[in-house]
């Protein structure tokens, strides 16, 4: 019983993006004051540092209808609480790996760091990260991990 | 086995005689001779139920926790898998190391019942195990049973050794062997997204939250569990939300991520038997390739993978370049 529509909506993504007070969160600032634009959609969390980013707020975000999620820090070595950012960046690239391993698209989750003086690289990643998720479409996969086909 | 088991039972009975433990934790028969289970023997009279054969698959270690605790000296009979969690279980601090009297015990690996009736051999009363092969008795006849086709999935790919350093030991040489627990693992890796998620979601699909697998982890013993569900009233078992339902594996493999020591004991338990090894194994197999071979539980001190880090460590985005892994 498929619905049919002849008129496709245009899918605009959602997208979590967590960003660190001290670095991303800033360079949004800036991206904004420079009058550089990033999509709408991009609905950014700042946290205190990269490193409160549990994996469960990143599943969280997936699960309640994200389609796409990124994490932004300060580059290693310049974490404000010097290290955060080092341990963020073992524990993301193992969950990544492994949601890819649980059949995730690997494009839906991504890590950059962006300094607090880098308004247009936020741009540019906000604009190019959302162009790639827009391509893969909705994500269904992880709100329905657990629902079998048919029932 | 039988000469191990004798040896074990006069050493349980010495140390309880003695007054130099007042428990002694083992294994104790249970109604048919495949379903022994993990037993606390406070008494030399008690010990008549002691039992250690190929049945003995349960992994004692977690009971230290608990038992580490009592007033008096505990002492505990480790298979060489089990030795891993326990170094890990000492070196987080939940077991007291100075109340436990440790004896390793012998493994040839060990063995599964639910894979022997799906050989079609039922009402088993009694096994023999010789090299590679399983003589089983019951009421009907004997049959012969290919040994690697019907121990544990834990014990098909394990080649561990004893870990801790014992008072005491009991076993015989174990030759290495050529195994590569990671084969599964690199199957699925070399599957497409979505035909990897179709396999998860239907092992996943299947699972009927009892929480076993939790409860049996030893990586699993935090006081408060992300799982525990105290408002609902019927303790541990409820979900509590949709989210908790729909990601629980996930978010189990995560917070035993550097920490899991690969005992098997999840994939052991699970009624619904669903390869809980292979989603731990994956983080295990990451953490080989990205920062360094690492295995929990060999020693019961140092950091652990997700609690250090050097400055040169991949990039998230490129672990899947394909080099890193
Ligand atoms: S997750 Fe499974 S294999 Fe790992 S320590 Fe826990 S029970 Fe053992
Ligand atoms: S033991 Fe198996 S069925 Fe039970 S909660 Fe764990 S995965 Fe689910």
């Amino acid at each position: 019983m498929q619905e049919v529509t002849t008129e496709k909506k245009e899918f605009t993504p959602n997208i979590v993006a967590f960003c660190c007070n001290w670095c991303s969160y800033a360079g949004a600032d800036l991206a904004g004051s420079s009058r550089l634009t990033y999509p709408a959609n991009v609905k950014i969390i700042r946290v205190p540092c990269s490193c409160r980013v549990n994996p469960t707020f990143v599943l969280k975000a997936f699960q309640q209808g994200a389609d796409g999620v990124i994490l932004c820090g300060c580059h290693p070595g310049d974490c404000h609480y010097v290290t955060g950012n080092y341990y963020t960046r073992r524990r993301m690239a193992l969950l990544y790996s492994f949601l890819n391993y649980m059949g995730i698209e690997k494009e839906r989750t991504r890590v950059e760091w962006v300094s607090a003086a880098e308004g247009a690289r936020f741009s540019a990643v906000m604009n190019d990260f959302v162009a790639q998720v827009t391509a893969l479409g909705e994500n269904k996969r992880l709100t329905d991990l657990r629902v079998k086909e048919g029932e | 086995m039988k000469d191990v088991e004798l040896k074990m039972l006069e050493r349980a009975k010495a140390l309880l005689e003695s007054g130099e433990v007042a428990r002694v934790i083992g294994w104790k028969k249970g109604d048919f001779c495949h379903d022994p289970s993990p037993a606390s023997f406070e008494s030399v009279e008690e010990l008549d139920s002691f039992v250690y054969d190929y049945f003995c698959g349960a992994n004692l270690s977690k009971y230290l926790i608990q038992m580490s605790k009592k007033e008096g000296k505990t002492a505990v009979f480790l298979k060489p898998c089990d030795s891993y969690s326990f170094n890990q279980l000492v070196k987080e601090h939940r077991i007291k190391r100075e109340n436990v009297y440790v004896i390793a015990v012998e493994c040839l690996g060990k063995l599964d019942i639910e894979k022997i009736k799906a050989k079609g051999v039922s009402f088993v009363t009694g096994v023999e195990v010789q090299d590679k092969e399983v003589k089983v008795t019951t009421p009907y006849g004997e049959e012969v049973l290919s040994k690697p086709d019907v121990v544990l999935t834990k014990c098909a790919t394990c080649n561990k050794t004893h870990q801790v350093k014992d008072e005491e030991i009991i076993l015989h040489e174990r030759p290495e062997r050529d195994v590569n627990r990671f084969e599964e693992v690199e199957k699925l890796e070399a599957m497409t997204e979505d035909e990897r998620f179709a396999y998860w979601r239907a092992q996943l699909s299947k699972c009927i939250r009892c929480n076993a697998c939790r409860n049996v982890c030893p990586a699993c013993s935090c006081v408060k569990c992300v799982f525990d569900n105290p408002a609902s009233g019927i303790a541990a078992k409820a979900n509590d939300d949709k989210f908790e339902e729909q990601l629980f594996h996930i978010i189990r493999a995560f917070h035993v991520a550097g920490r899991c020591t690969d005992c098997g004991e999840c994939s052991r338990v699970c009624p619904q038997n669903i390869p809980l090894h292979l989603l731990n194994r994956k983080f295990i197999k990451d953490i080989d390739g990205l920062y360094g071979e690492y295995q929990a539980g060999e020693t019961d001190e140092g950091k652990t993978p997700l609690t250090s880090y050097t400055e040169g460590d991949a990039e998230p985005n490129d672990v899947f370049k394909g080099e890193a892994k």
